[in-house]
């Protein structure tokens, strides 16, 4: 048994161990993470201004995503789209799950920005002589980003978590280093709460940066109902 | 196709009793998140600064950790370092009930939060005490207003159920993975699955509606 | 303070000297909140069956009286003294035990809103009095009679008009027998026809006797009701005494200035 009375082990086995699953692990969010937001703009917009077949196929995409386990997508890309003829990498699958499934959540806050700005803003931007796309990007945009951000930001928060679903894939990540040292180590506890403890610092450090980003682009009296 | 299907109607009952094991987990993990979460947010709004300090550190781990990493570090580290007797279903009820109970406590929180002061005011000028007003008086009001943010997350608590097949406990996702490899009818294995979160889910949201219009309020409407 | 001040809140000169018993006495009491004094030295003394009537701008320590009196806002000094006793303040028995015998009636009702009005008026005799659910449910419904809304007992605070709901609240007040009440003006959140019904009320409970302290912006009722007029501003007393005395034509006094200012807002002009 090992444990972590000495330093040495620490430093020469577990920490860089650790170090490289924080890597992977990153390597999963931040792709994952910037395409499920760009992804959950697209689709909230169509949900709310596409035709009408439009919106109803993203409805049904949405509530499929929304509605399913994650693991259970992750295990429907890696082990069933084979058979159809669609093979993905651990890493592949892993990304392509993430983004589908986040941009599903990121898309119901892009959809309830865009909904609660009052139709009057628009009115009056075209009666200002504003065309259709000007609207949009200097009206509907700042506002709509602005009330969506704190959801978004949730969901990046939760990506963060849910990336170590992609150990279940076989990809090592954090969470997969965490459980081969402890499986050759048995120290079970101290190994799994140092993995913890990289977790909360990224956790933290993401919602510290949406904290500021939301204090910076505050604007008084908006985006408070009541 | 139609083979597929059958093979799917054949493995129904298997897959039920997983569904019921999952249910079983979800309904423990709930009430233990309430039993929990409900002292929390008192304490979070109403106790002394060390009380405020613990909840806020708990709801911070419990909120930070993947349930993944936490599932591995109670069930080994109990089972395995600590040689507790503890079974993957027993640690999987706590791992998803202290995690929910940090949710759940700040929804509790929010709604407590959301019930205006003066509530508080009159039952003290009834001469009431602070453990009486707030169980007369805040707690019915907020448990209430909880219901919706309750119902999401039992939504978000029976997906993240599926998680627990990784300790092997034989609930629903696990029992899916294995017969779905063992008759590598990958596609209709996790599609059957997948109705059957749905039909979860959906029954869990309906009850929980039926609720909400049971203990309605006429007229009431949270400021 | 003026010349018209009396030690004594005696109705009218015509009246001998007050025997009646001083049941609530508040000694210098003073409150600051950060760091801005709201309550300078107020003292007051309410004899049984008296109307105290506290008159005053916003903002002129009032409400935070009228808190301070049953220990809703800690004041930072003085005393309070019910029925001879000091109350201690950070003694919970005996804060619970000055808070039931001073009933109080707020601006915005505090109902509870997830109670009918029975439950509103019983829940209080069950939990703090020790009532039976019965005898709890008795009493309420006897309470509401006395407001006149007994037809109303079953209804949830949303489901009624304001007047209704601040009548309710008396009876909350009333049921827990308080040998003071306290009113923070109970009529201003009212829609101007709703006042009368909630005014009748009180008027009632002044002619039979119950004891009062009212703060409020209704100068009639003031004028024909009070025992005395506090004149209060920024977290001073400045004026006090009968309303014949301080309304009188001529009179010259703070409060009949600031009467016929509330009378010039009211008509507009």
């Amino acid at each position: 048994m090992l444990g972590f009375t000495d330093p040495s082990v620490l430093w020469d086995r577990v920490l860089p161990a650790l170090n490289q699953g924080l890597g992977m692990t990153v390597l999963l969010v931040v792709p994952s993470a910037i395409l499920g937001f760009f992804g959950g703009i697209v689709v909230g917009a169509l949900r709310v201004y596409g035709p009408a077949w439009c919106q109803r196929i993203t409805n049904i995409y949405v509530a499929v995503f929304r509605g399913v386990p994650l693991l259970l997508q992750l295990y429907f890309i890696y082990f069933a789209l084979p058979k159809w003829g669609i093979y993905f990498s651990a890493y592949q699958a892993a990304i392509t799950g993430f983004i589908l499934c986040s941009a599903a959540y990121h898309s119901e806050y892009v959809r309830g920005a865009l909904l609660s700005i009052r139709q009057g803003q628009t009115k009056a931007a075209q009666a200002l002589g504003f065309t259709q796309w000007q609207t949009v990007r200097s009206i509907i945009v700042p506002q709509a980003l602005r009330l969506a951000l704190p959801g978004c930001g949730n969901e990046v928060i939760y990506l963060v978590k849910y990336s170590s679903l992609a150990y279940t894939l076989t990809f090592i990540e954090l969470t997969g280093q965490a459980k081969e040292l402890a499986a050759r180590t048995f120290s079970y506890i101290e190994i799994y709460l140092a993995a913890g403890l990289y977790y909360l610092v990224l956790t933290t450090l993401a919602a510290w940066i949406l904290r500021r980003l939301e204090r910076k682009l505050a604007i008084p009296g908006f985006g408070h109902p009541h | 196709m139609l083979e597929s299907i059958e093979t799917v109607i054949s493995a129904l009952p298997f897959l039920g009793q997983g569904a019921l094991v999952t249910i079983g987990t979800v309904v423990l993990a709930m009430l233990g998140g309430f039993v929990l979460g409900v002292p929390l947010a008192v304490g979070q709004v109403y106790g002394p600064m060390p009380l405020r300090q613990f909840v806020r550190l708990y709801v911070w781990f419990f909120r930070g950790v993947p349930i993944l990493v936490l599932l591995f570090l109670f069930y080994f580290g109990l089972a395995f370092q600590l040689e507790l007797d503890i079974s993957p279903f027993a640690a999987s009820c706590i791992v998803l009930g202290c995690t929910s109970a940090a949710y759940q406590s700040q929804i509790f929180r929010g709604s407590i939060n959301a019930i205006a002061q003066g509530q508080l005011r009159a039952a003290y000028a009834l001469g009431m005490s602070t453990p009486m007003a707030i169980g007369a008086i805040i707690l019915p009001q907020a448990l209430r207003l909880a219901i919706p943010g309750w119902t999401n997350e039992y939504s978000i608590l029976l997906k993240d159920s599926a998680l627990v097949s990784v300790l092997g406990t034989m609930e629903l996702m696990s029992r899916t993975k294995a017969i779905a490899t063992s008759t590598t009818e990958y596609t209709a294995f996790y599609l059957a699955a997948a109705g059957l979160y749905f039909i979860i889910t959906f029954a869990g949201v309906r009850a929980l509606r039926a609720l909400e219009a049971r203990v309605r309020i006429p007229g009431y409407t949270p400021m | 303070m003026t010349q018209f001040a009396s030690s004594h809140g005696s109705p009218s000169p015509d009246d001998a000297v007050d025997t009646r018993p001083v049941i609530l006495e508040m000694e210098n009491i003073t409150k600051k909140i950060g760091g801005r004094t709201i309550l300078h030295d107020v003292s007051l003394a309410v004899r049984q069956g008296e109307l105290k009537v506290l008159i005053g701008p916003s903002g002129a320590g009032k409400s935070t009286f009228l808190q301070c009196v049953n220990l809703l806002i800690a004041p930072d000094a003085g005393n309070i003294i019910l029925k001879g006793e000091k109350v201690e303040p950070h003694h919970k028995p005996s804060l619970y035990a000055l808070r039931q015998q001073v009933g109080m009636i707020f601006q915005d009702f505090n109902l509870f809103d997830h109670l009918t009005a029975q439950e509103n008026v019983a829940i209080a005799l069950r939990k703090v009095r020790g009532f039976s659910k019965r005898e709890a449910s008795l009493r309420a419904m006897a309470e509401l009679e006395r407001v006149g809304l007994s037809r109303r007992a079953g209804l949830y605070p949303a489901e009624l008009s304001g007047g209704q709901k601040q009548r309710v609240a008396i009876a909350r007040a009333l049921a827990m027998d308080p040998q003071v009440i306290l009113l923070d003006e109970p009529t201003s959140a009212l829609d101007p026809e709703l006042v009368g019904e909630v005014l009748a009320v009180i008027r009632e409970l002044a002619s039979n006797g119950m004891t009062m302290i009212m703060a409020t912006h209704q100068m009639e009722f003031a004028r024909a009701l009070a025992t005395e007029i506090i004149f209060m501003e920024q977290g001073r007393i400045i004026e006090r005494g009968s309303p014949d005395a301080l309304l009188a034509p001529g009179a010259g006094t703070r409060t009949a200035d600031f009467c016929s200012k509330l009378l010039a807002e009211e008509c507009g002009c």
